[in-house]
């Protein structure tokens, strides 16, 4: 869950939540992710594979760069909120999910039997709060690039502490240790708040300069232009 | 590109464990990750015992004490957490050279040190042993959805491209004279990802017009249909069938 140094880049590792509830949430995520990939198709029919994995490689790649946030300190980005505003909800919940998976097998980062915990936290509840956040939001804010990075920034803070208040969820059903909720739920909103504000800063200006370079290619501006269109047909 | 491309955990050997078939090797670590999981905390032996089975493995493979060692630092996080969990548990307190350290908390701090580390170190000789390319074959072939190997099969592809990707760009700002350090200098950073970004999509349309171009129609060709042998598929079960067997006599044991 925590990234923040570069060397210990972590998601919920084994044995911190038990076997059941680890087990349910499994289910629940390759439910989730079925449904996704049907939804994914209509976005992107027989492109999916090679468009989803190249902005999976996109993900990818962007949270192997690290910046300095202070002298010793170094963060990187998540990249789900991000790629939900870049290429929708489906493809981007893919998208993290893969990046997920083949960080818990070919990097050891995650537990095998913590993946449907991770998948859940931050490939589909991150990803839709994010969403919801950015259809919502794209209703009240400009649909130009300084409504949109505003509307990222919003977005990727509260889709970072959203997946760790799943994690206190997933802890208050299956934690291993008693521990008081109250305060392992404020621990994990104040660091994941940081943790957010530097993804917000970084994923609006990123979300900024692809709107004013190729504005088609912004999911979440191109739905509003689709309706617009339909209305005009109409 | 499709032979062998190498990842970071990748230690390149020959070994009877790196011969194994991927599918085989992946089902016995899932296995034994998942027994190692469900085993009571109380029993401490049988933790020491699954350790010993690792540790098998790992010459077998030929795998570094060492190697693993530092690779296994990735669980430092949680770590920290198990340290903190004697301070912060709750219910019957012990004393202990002049601390009061919560029993529940003891416990919770072992069962996060002992089943983190074991997971970990599985999935590390996993990954030791298994190239990118066996991995998701392995997936593959266990009826892993294709929606998923695809998508990784093309995400670990071009994952190096991009990464060049970056550094070119990277390069070519240091060149110019600017080297963003500072948070307040992280807009140069973030435009170089939007970059990033737009050459990412950009080369996906294009690589997906270079396969339609070749007959694509939504559907990759299954390049072997081989599988792996029931002698490896016994080989292997060694690791969860001892794994399961020191299980059960800890439970009954107890």
């Amino acid at each position: 869950m925590l990234r923040g140094m570069e060397t210990t880049a972590m998601h919920i590792a084994n044995g911190i939540v038990d076997g059941p509830v680890s087990a349910v949430f499994a289910v629940l995520a390759v439910a989730a992710l079925a449904f996704c990939v049907r939804k994914a198709r209509n976005d992107l029919d027989e492109r999916l594979a090679p468009m989803a994995g190249l902005v999976a490689a996109f993900i990818f790649a962007v949270q192997m760069l690290n910046f300095q946030v202070l002298p010793g300190v170094s963060g990187h980005l998540l990249g789900g909120t991000l790629a939900v505003i870049l290429v929708g909800p489906w493809v981007g919940a893919l998208c993290v999910a893969t990046v997920l998976i083949v960080q818990c097998l070919l990097f050891a980062d995650g537990g095998l039997t913590a993946l449907g915990l991770n998948i859940t936290n931050m490939a589909l509840l991150g990803t839709a709060a994010g969403y919801l956040l950015v259809a919502g939001l794209l209703r009240v804010l400009p649909r130009n690039a300084r409504g949109l990075a505003a509307t990222a920034f919003i977005a990727s803070v509260v889709s970072v502490v959203v997946a760790s208040q799943g994690f206190v969820l997933e802890y208050a059903l299956g934690g291993t240790t008693e521990l008081s909720l109250p305060w392992v739920s404020g621990t994990m909103a104040g660091v994941h708040v940081l943790i957010g504000i530097g993804e917000g800063l970084i994923a609006a200006t990123t979300v900024a300069t692809v709107a004013r370079v190729r504005p088609d290619l912004v999911y979440a501006l191109r739905r509003f232009r689709k309706q617009a269109s339909v209305e005009v047909n109409a | 590109m499709g032979a062998g491309h190498a990842h970071p955990l990748h230690l390149d050997k020959q070994s009877p464990i790196h011969r194994l078939a991927p599918e085989v090797k992946i089902s016995a670590v899932l296995l034994f990750t998942i027994i190692v999981v469900v085993t009571p905390r109380t029993e401490f032996w049988a933790f020491a015992g699954y350790a010993v089975l690792l540790a098998v493995v790992a010459i077998a493979a030929r795998v570094p004490a060492l190697w693993l060692a530092k690779r296994a630092t990735i669980e430092l996080p949680f770590v920290l957490l198990a340290v903190a969990l004697p301070f912060a548990g709750q219910g019957e307190r012990i004393d202990w050279l002049g601390l009061s350290l919560s029993l529940d908390g003891l416990h919770g701090a072992w069962n996060i040190f002992a089943k983190g580390t074991l997971g970990v170190l599985a999935s590390l000789l996993l990954a030791a042993t298994t190239t990118m390319r066996d991995l998701i074959l392995g997936l593959d072939r266990l009826r892993c959805p294709t929606v998923f190997t695809q998508i990784a099969t093309f995400m670990l592809r071009y994952l190096d491209v991009l990464a060049d990707d970056a550094r070119r760009m990277r390069i070519a700002r240091l060149s110019r004279g600017y080297d963003p350090r500072f948070l307040w200098q992280v807009k140069a950073f973030a435009v170089s990802i939007g970059a990033l970004f737009l050459r990412a999509y950009e080369r996906g349309e294009r690589v997906y017009l270079a396969m339609v171009s070749r007959g694509y129609a939504g559907r990759l060709p299954h390049a072997d249909e081989g599988r792996a042998p029931a002698r490896q598929w016994i080989t292997a079960a060694a690791l969860p069938v001892a794994t399961a067997g020191i299980a059960l006599a800890a439970t009954i044991g107890s």
